[in-house]
């Protein structure tokens, strides 16, 4: 639960006191133009930038100036907009370092040769097939929606309790993100709860059942998608903005 | 409170010869990312040309001072072309390149014996200058005189010219300004070049202080150092406000407690600065993005 | 059919790497003796060399004993440098060993084997905590601070007269005999040089490799970022604080010279010159420098010169050094076999 929040850079008030609340086994979606507070907000969320005000509640504790890996120890975890991988390491390594993180040893043990046979299922979960050349390719050498995918396998090895997606379908194609909607799904039945921050409408109301609306920081509407996007704020909000349901 | 004046104007000379000193590597470093490790190697060099242009040769003292000039900012292209060029880009490389010829320089100076008492500059101007109670020879006003109009050029440069927006530019977003027609390597070669003259223009002002010793250009490098590190290397308001409290700093511990602990205000700065403000006083860098 | 006699080329590896370079499947003694060769023949020569004492005379012995102290420090060089931090005063490490070493011996009265494993360690940890605060930066910051802090410890303890001042901490007993001290670095150095390769091979190295490529990720993976590199740094600077301790009680004095630019140039240079990305790389470097060092004696500070025209020239123009260079052709020896 996030409540009032609050981030300036400069002078220029990227996150004005939003609230918001995720309940274990929902997906909630955040959309709104750019520039209006979307990534501010998940950096906020998992600790990447610290609120001037407000705070950040996860399971009644208040997490605002817990550190990135405490709260990734708690069991949130976050993909990045543009992907960041480690661009020398094969895919299958890639996914390895989380795996090396307290969270998942405390899942895992320690055990020697466990974790590559883990990170090769996360994989296939992601829709790399087995054995594909892909798995042990350096990341540098990926195509672009591989390297979304990892960045969302790279999240599930930490078994997060909330995974925040910052425009995860961005840049991929319609059967990629088809192939995805259903590992999704099944994460939000499985009882975590999911963030998605998505230009893409028609894929992200697949996965949502409520979305948040932000612009120029603010929260402007809350509620369920297709009620949402016929208000008058969320229209004006998005007009002249980029309209893309499909682009 | 003459003692507070002298102070004063003694941590203001100072902070003049910090800034002259530091300028050199701080503008190759903030403009292309290379961090000239041959800095010190230059500078005592540059001061080496310059005293023999005089005594063996002659020369006149603009002659000299020129030549000493010239003498260094070739070093600088020699070093970039021979030595940075083929390791370009990988930063650390850049830094062990740099250093072994620095190191080399002083050490070649060492062994050649460069280190008697014979080795001195004269002043700029003779005489002194009374300033209300405190005596301050008049070549020192022409160091604190000197390092502001560097620093104000230096400013007017980055600003209000071609070349200096272009190496701006290069040092914050290298592939906007690819694209823009910037041409990197020699970018980054001028870069190297102009901090290699301004070594030799600290040099002929700071060297005669004293007498010219090889410890001096490892003391180059580190007050080039900690001015920049407390500087940052955004904005030349850091460097000067860096070498200001640094200046005041070191007068204030040598007359408080004793002479020789300026090293120590150093240390302390460079320590307090990272752990504090990592991006320099001045600095404004994203606080993520940059700590790659 | 091919005729009788006809010959064509196998490379000797073939049939024993079988899906990557550190994968092999053995088919006899052969094999074995090809792989392991070369890492036993340097472990024996280690081993041997104190033995021969009558054969080689002191002189050799104590310029084999200063040899692997710098191959350590070496080693610890190049640990950080797969880390992604370039250490420009290596002397930091040594002389913080040494130093440390000289107190623990000379005011708390440690025995001085215990002495020289406390000041080891202390050091390391101490040199953790002082780099500590640049480790959120970029690598150059590293590069520039571990240049200036020798130097500045160096000044300081010239101008304030701690520690012995210009004169050092002299009285430091001896550990045992000559050939005590060169065990216990012989055996640093095998444990150094296979265990960091090991550190680094493992999952915990991948970690490591990570940070350096990008460690916005590795925080987000839930790592915490600071304390890996702060672990990193103290484990790396363990050899070279070891060299540091052992030769304090070799010479008896620990004094400034211990912060002198050599201890800082040397490592790099050998570890650049053998190989930066191996520990063994870095130590064949160290192996190679130091003796070569001690026939350039009498050329004074005109050494220092030369690593660093060696050090240029490694760095230009075999960016991969001459360990690795010569690993991949041991790998790419080929014999005839018949058709």
């Amino acid at each position: 639960m996030v409540d009032r929040v609050s981030k300036q850079f400069g002078g220029v008030r990227a996150v004005d006191g939003v609230s918001l609340e995720v309940r274990p086994g929902e997906a909630l979606g955040i959309i709104g133009p750019n520039g209006s507070g979307k990534t501010t907000l998940v950096n906020l969320i998992t600790g990447f930038v610290r609120p001037d005000n407000g705070r950040v509640l996860f399971r009644g504790v208040d997490i605002a100036k817990s550190s990135v890996e405490a709260r990734v120890r708690m069991g949130i975890a976050r993909s990045f907009q543009t992907p960041r991988p480690f661009y020398r390491l094969p895919a299958f390594r890639n996914v390895i370092i989380p795996l090396c993180s307290r969270r998942a040893r405390e899942r895992l043990g320690s055990g020697f040769g466990r974790r590559e046979e883990v990170a090769l299922d996360l994989l296939e979960e992601v829709g790399f097939e087995r054995d594909a050349a892909a798995v042990t390719k350096p990341a540098s050498e990926l195509p672009h929606g591989y390297l979304k995918r990892l960045e969302l396998a790279r999240c599930l090895a930490l078994d997060p309790q909330l995974l925040l997606l910052d425009e995860l379908f961005s840049g991929m194609s319609p059967a990629e993100t088809a192939s995805l909607i259903p590992l999704l799904l099944r994460l939000v039945q499985e009882g975590r709860s999911l963030v998605l921050v998505e230009h893409r409408l028609a894929e992200l109301f697949q996965v949502v059942g409520r979305v948040v609306v932000l612009d120029f920081g603010r929260k402007i509407a809350e509620g369920h998608p297709a009620e949402v996007m016929t208000r008058e704020e969320v229209r004006r909000a998005y007009l002249g903005g980029e309209v893309s349901a499909s682009a | 409170m003459p003692e507070l004046l002298t102070v004063l104007v003694y941590g203001l000379v100072q902070a003049a010869v910090l800034l002259l000193v530091a300028l050199g590597f701080s503008v190759t470093f903030g403009l292309s990312g290379i961090p000239n490790f041959s800095h010190g190697g230059v500078y005592i060099l540059s001061g080496f040309v310059c005293w023999f242009s005089l005594r063996k040769l002659g020369w006149p003292y603009p002659l000299a001072v020129a030549a000493s000039v010239a003498v260094a900012a070739a070093v600088g292209l020699l070093v970039y072309a021979a030595v940075i060029r083929p390791v370009r880009r990988l930063v650390l490389a850049e830094v062990i390149a740099t250093f072994a010829v620095g190191v080399a320089m002083l050490e070649l100076f060492r062994w050649m014996g460069l280190v008697t008492y014979e080795f001195n500059l004269p002043p700029v101007v003779a005489g002194s200058v009374a300033l209300g109670e405190v005596v301050v020879d008049a070549h020192r006003l022409v160091v604190v005189a000197s390092a502001a109009g560097l620093g104000l050029a230096l400013w007017w440069f980055g600003r209000a010219t071609r070349t200096g927006l272009a190496l701006r530019a290069m040092a914050q977003e290298e592939y906007t300004a690819l694209s823009l027609g910037i041409r990197e390597d020699r970018m980054a070669a001028l870069s190297v070049v102009l901090g290699s003259a301004l070594a030799a223009v600290a040099a002929v002002l700071v060297l005669p202080l004293g007498l010219i010793s090889i410890n001096l250009g490892y003391d180059a490098m580190l007050v080039a150092l900690a001015v920049t590190v407390t500087g940052g290397t955004e904005r030349t308001a850091g460097l000067v406000l860096a070498a200001l409290l640094l200046g005041l700093a070191t007068v204030v511990a040598s007359v408080v407690i004793g002479p020789h602990w300026s090293e120590v205000v150093y240390l302390a700065a460079i320590v307090a600065v990272l752990a504090v403000r990592p991006s320099g006083i001045l600095g404004r860098l994203k606080e993520l993005e940059e700590r790659v | 059919m091919t005729a009788p006699g006809a010959y064509r080329r196998e490379r000797l590896d073939r049939g024993i790497k079988v899906r990557s370079d550190d994968i092999f499947a053995l088919a006899g003694w052969a094999e074995l003796v090809y792989l392991a060769g070369p890492r036993v023949a340097a472990a024996v020569l280690l081993l041997v060399f104190p033995l021969l004492r009558n054969w080689t005379g002191d002189y050799w012995q104590t310029v084999f004993l200063v040899a692997v102290a710098m191959m350590l420090a070496a080693v610890s060089w190049a640990f950080l440098e797969n880390v992604g931090l370039v250490s420009l005063g290596h002397s930091l490490f040594f002389g913080a060993g040494g130093y440390l070493t000289a107190i623990a011996v000379l005011d708390l009265r440690l025995p001085p084997l215990l002495a020289v494993v406390c000041g080891t360690v202390v050091a390391a940890a101490g040199c953790g905590v002082l780099l500590g605060p640049v480790l959120r930066l970029r690598g150059v910051y590293f590069s520039l601070v571990t240049f200036a802090l020798p130097l500045l410890f160096a000044r300081v303890i010239e101008a304030t007269k701690i520690l012995g001042g210009t004169e050092g901490l002299a009285g430091i007993p001896g550990l045992g005999s000559l050939e005590a001290r060169q065990y216990l670095l012989v055996v640093g150095l095998l444990v150094a040089t296979f265990g960091l390769q090991r550190l680094l091979d493992s999952d915990y190295g991948l970690v490591l490799h990570a940070i350096r490529d990008n460690d916005l990720s590795v925080r987000a993976s839930g790592i915490p970022v600071g304390w890996w590199k702060f672990g990193a740094v103290v484990v790396g600077a363990l050899p070279a604080t070891l060299a540091g301790a052992v030769l304090a009680t070799h010479y008896h004095v620990v004094g400034m010279s211990a912060f002198a630019l050599d201890y800082s140039v040397l490592p790099l240079t050998a570890a650049v010159l053998g190989g930066p990305g191996t520990m063994a790389g870095a130590a064949v470097g160290a192996a190679l420098l130091v003796p070569l060092s001690e026939l350039l004696r009498a050329f004074g500070t005109l050494r220092v010169v030369a690593y660093c025209a060696v050090l240029v020239l490694a760095l230009v123009s075999v960016p991969e050094g001459l360990f690795s260079l010569v690993r991949r052709r041991y790998h790419q020896f080929e014999r005839w076999v018949p058709l």
